[in-house]
């Protein structure tokens, strides 16, 4: 038998990867791969309590996560094509209007 | 023992697969990286004996929403993306507190109290099967919140719409 | 519905079509809405109101919670009952009568829609302070009744002395609302309520009680009415703050018809009489009242006796007729001052709007410039006539009856206090005659004295004496319609002694009681007759100087030059406030609040922060790199350290 504990460091992990991802890449379409790599991580995470509490409103709360992540996904990447096609680039250090 | 050891090997891959994936300069490649972690994940889920879960990580995630991004990253000029640094220049600061925090959230764990079993219990999933179980929850206690995750969809279908539009020349 | 709801809101409905549309769209048809608006109001009045009130039904009713704070609950009512009926009769009477004659009298002028926006704007605060049920809405239609009276007063912008009179008009009422305000506070503070049915009721319970204001211990009826009291001095024009008054005839001769002779400035003795179950309660407050009101009545026709400005002439011969009316409710007699103000309201708005025409002819308010002018106006000449007799209260005409009233009242209240004041009255009733017929003497008789004067300035031949003309019909109409009000309008209330019923005083017995007075017949008879003969020497008189010997009145001006000008300069008590108030506000407006309080602290403060926060700023905003996750990196950090914190304290 696993334990929960090891799910859970696993889920961190992952998590903590896509952190790093998100924080350090210059591409914003694999900033917002790292964003799915979170969600995923959570996703293991509440699958996981789900599965040793006995109690089914986890993976309910999982199948909420990824119908708004598709939505996320979704607008996420037509800002993406917006904003290819206004400045002819997805690097986010290269989009810096709000500079102070 | 065989369960850990199967356990071992699919964390491993996913911890791989997930450092490929933030890695790789070619987005093609994270993407495709991303499918296979996805595959992954979702043997996980059988193990959880959540094998609706599993079902829909692979039809949505790996079946829909990755293919979207093979679509938009096919749009982008991977040519010239090759020849960039892939990350910024503040990438160490990331780093640090990416770490710090999973060190930081792991030695929460032990902090962590179970609350009493629910009535879910293997052999009541077993017997009722898992879709089932799952379903009846969904359309009776969460049946709102599962009305306004569809209203949340049709916002993104529109939403997508307007920004992925081109503007019409006047 | 409720029918009564049309008074008050037609005219707010006439000021924002008006106010919206009055300039773009309505532009010289802006009195339409206007004049329909109040002519509905008077319409509802007579058809709907004051049959009721007539059959005894008071309407009380709060229709909309306005305030609720605590014990604190003040509504939206309204209350209708004999005395508000008399209110919203000489209120809409004289308001669409007049609103009529302001169609030729502005016509052609600039700001026709703002003036007429205005007008419907202040008819709809007056209804809403006669129709109120508690003292909140009172105050609400007071304070914005004199917001309009200042707008009107200044109407004519580009005008310094006319912005200086809405000024002054303004700050000096602010004196007044004060004491209001607090007496109004007082009131709640006592008994808990604004509304009149409840603090009315328990009225008498609080005689003789003593409450510590201001460190004295002082009668309390006697400070609340006091206070009140300050309101209706300030509004009314009564000494010591009646100088904004002949200072608001800067604005249009209608607005000074309207709202400084017919309806705002007799608030003050609607509010003293509706609250008579509190004056009734102190002495000390009746005889101020009384003794205020006869002081200013006889004082302001003294001064109205050397004035040479047509509008001022008949300002001062309204506080005057305004003290006649806080002399009466001062001696009880409330019934007799609304019956005064009633009367009042036709034959003032009458003489202004005849002066109005006057001034529409010949474009001078200088009376010394006139004359003659008989001929060329008879109907404003007719018109002028009836009002001047019903304002010396010659026999027959509306103003004898309800002046007699007063006169009789005043000496059948047999206290010293009420001989005193009689005593003035009586001069009063002298004076007034006088001043009226020598206005009328020296405008529309003897021959035209404008002619010098148009030499050395320089106009134009069209005010030549030939060019005169008598006003259009849409002036005269209202001016004859007045003129019936001021002959009949007093014959509702022709007392017993003559035959008549005097109905008016039983009409509004049920809210302002019955004066006990004691007197024969044949003491009645006397008082009636003493006045009228002296009104009857006062006009021979005036006849007798300004149309037999007209030199007469120079020489007497040059040998009482002391007297003269004393009167002629209104007891200087503008040169004293401005000595003793308006001088010294202005210097520590200007050496202290200007120079130290505005220059150094207000300024150092509002200066600084911003100064300090600019330069923090300016250093701040370098983390604004525009860069999304550097953004994400503070999350990052922040997440971080809220949870290693956590761990930590654990």
């Amino acid at each position: 038998m696993v334990p929960l504990s090891w799910y859970m460091v696993l889920s961190m992990v992952v998590f903590a990867i896509g952190v790093f991802g998100f924080l350090s890449r210059k591409n914003v379409i694999i900033m917002f791969i790292s964003i799915e790599l979170m969600l995923n991580a959570v996703n293991i995470n509440l699958i996981s309590l789900s599965h040793y509490l006995q109690d089914m409103r986890g993976q309910i709360l999982a199948f909420f996560v990824i119908a708004v992540a598709a939505a996320e996904a979704v607008i996420g990447l037509a800002i993406i094509i917006a904003l290819f096609r206004n400045k002819a680039t997805v690097h986010v250090d290269e989009v810096k209007e709000m500079q102070g | 023992m065989i369960q850990q050891l199967f356990f071992a090997y699919f964390a491993f891959a996913i911890v791989i697969f997930s450092l490929l994936v933030v890695t790789r300069k070619n987005p093609v490649h994270s993407v495709l990286w991303m499918l296979l972690l996805f595959f992954h994940i979702a043997s996980l889920y059988l193990f959880l004996n959540a094998e609706f879960m599993a079902a829909i990580q692979v039809i949505v995630y790996a079946g829909g929403i990755l293919v979207l991004f093979l679509f938009v990253v096919m749009l982008m000029n991977i040519r010239e993306e090759l020849l960039v640094n892939k990350f910024i220049g503040a990438w160490p600061t990331g780093l640090t507190f990416a770490v710090g925090l999973l060190v930081v959230i792991i030695m929460s764990i032990k902090s962590f109290i179970a609350a009493p079993p629910g009535i879910y219990s293997i052999e009541l999933i077993k017997q009722e099967t898992h879709t089932k179980a799952l379903g009846k929850l969904l359309y009776t206690e969460f049946l709102y919140p599962f009305e306004v995750t569809s209203l949340i969809l049709l916002v993104a279908i529109i939403g997508a719409i307007v920004l992925a539009k081109r503007r019409l020349k006047p | 519905m409720k029918l009564y709801l049309l008074i008050p809101f037609l005219p707010l409905a006439a000021f924002v079509i008006n106010i919206l549309l009055g300039k773009e769209v309505l532009r010289d048809k802006a009195h339409w809405p206007s004049v329909l608006a109040v002519v509905g109001s008077f319409i509802v009045t007579i058809t709907s109101v004051l049959p009721q009130a007539m059959a005894g039904k008071v309407i009380n009713e709060d229709l909309y919670t306005w305030m609720l704070s605590g014990t604190f609950n003040v509504t939206v009512g309204f209350l209708i009952d004999p005395l508000t009926a008399v209110m919203l009769v000489v209120v809409t009477t004289c308001a669409s009568l007049i609103h009529i004659y302001s169609v030729g009298y502005m016509h052609g002028d600039k700001g026709y829609y703002r003036f007429f926006a205005y007008l419907s704007l202040f008819t709809f605060f007056m209804l809403m302070l006669v129709m109120g049920n508690n003292f909140m809405q009172l105050y609400f239609g007071w304070e914005g009744v004199g917001l309009c009276s200042y707008f009107l007063i200044g109407y004519y912008l580009n005008k310094k002395s006319a912005a200086d009179a809405g000024k002054k008009a303004f700050i000096v009422n602010r004196f007044g609302d004060f004491g209001f305000g607090i007496g109004v506070f007082m009131i709640f503070l006592t008994f808990g309520t604004l509304h009149y049915v409840p603090v009315f009721a328990n009225a008498a319970g609080i005689a003789g009680q003593t409450v510590n204001f201001l460190g004295w211990n002082v009668d309390l009826p006697t400070l609340i009415a006091l206070l009140l009291f300050c309101g209706a001095i300030g509004k009314s024009a009564q000494i010591p703050l009646h100088v904004w008054l002949p200072d608001a005839m800067e604005g249009p001769t209608p607005v000074s018809a309207l709202i400084h002779a017919a309806t705002m400035v007799t608030a003050g003795i609607f509010m003293v009489a509706r609250c008579n179950p509190i004056f009734n309660l102190s002495e000390v407050a009746m005889n101020t009242v009384a003794i205020v009101g006869a002081a200013t009545s006889l004082f302001a026709a003294t001064i109205a006796i050397t004035q040479n400005d047509i509008k001022r002439i008949i300002a001062y011969s309204t506080c005057s007729h305004l003290g006649l009316m806080f002399l009466a409710c001062g001696v009880g007699a409330y019934a007799a001052g609304i019956f005064h103000l009633y009367t009042h309201a036709f034959f003032k708005a009458l003489l202004f709007l005849a002066a109005g025409s006057v001034i529409h002819a010949v474009h001078t308010n200088d009376i010394q410039e006139m004359g003659g002018l008989k001929k060329y106006m008879p109907i404003t000449y007719a018109v002028f006539v009836i009002a001047a007799l019903s304002a010396a209260g010659i026999p027959g005409f509306s103003g004898f009856f309800s002046k007699d009233e007063i006169i009789w009242s005043a000496y059948a209240s047999h206290s010293s206090v009420g001989k005193l004041v009689w005593l003035m009255a009586t001069a009063v009733a002298f004076l007034t005659p006088f001043y009226t017929f020598r206005l009328i003497f020296l405008t529309f008789h003897g021959k035209y004295r404008g002619g010098h004067h148009e030499e050395s300035h320089g106009h134009g031949a069209h005010h030549k004496e030939h060019h005169f003309h008598e006003s259009p019909k849409i002036m005269t109409i209202p001016l004859i319609l007045l003129a019936v009000g001021a002959v009949a309008a007093g014959w509702v209330g022709i007392p017993p002694i003559l035959g008549g019923g005097a109905h008016f005083a039983k009409f509004l017995e049920p809210v302002l009681g019955h004066p006990e007075f004691h007197g024969t017949h044949a003491e009645e008879f006397g008082v009636m007759g003493l006045s009228t003969t002296i009104a009857l020497i006062g006009i021979a008189l005036a006849a007798f100087f300004y149309l037999k010997r007209t030199d007469l009145p120079k020489k007497l001006a040059e040998k009482f030059i002391g007297i003269y000008k004393i009167s002629y300069n209104k007891y200087y008590i503008d040169e004293l406030y401005d000595f003793t108030i308006v001088k010294p506000t202005m210097w520590i407006a200007d050496k202290v609040l200007v120079a130290i309080t505005d220059a150094k602290i207000i300024e150092g403060v509002v200066n600084g922060v911003p100064g300090a926060i600019g330069k923090f700023s300016e250093k701040l905003r370098k983390i604004q790199t525009g860069l999304a996750q550097h953004y994400g990196i503070f999350m990052a950090a922040g997440a971080f350290f809220t949870i290693a914190l956590v761990l930590l304290l654990q």
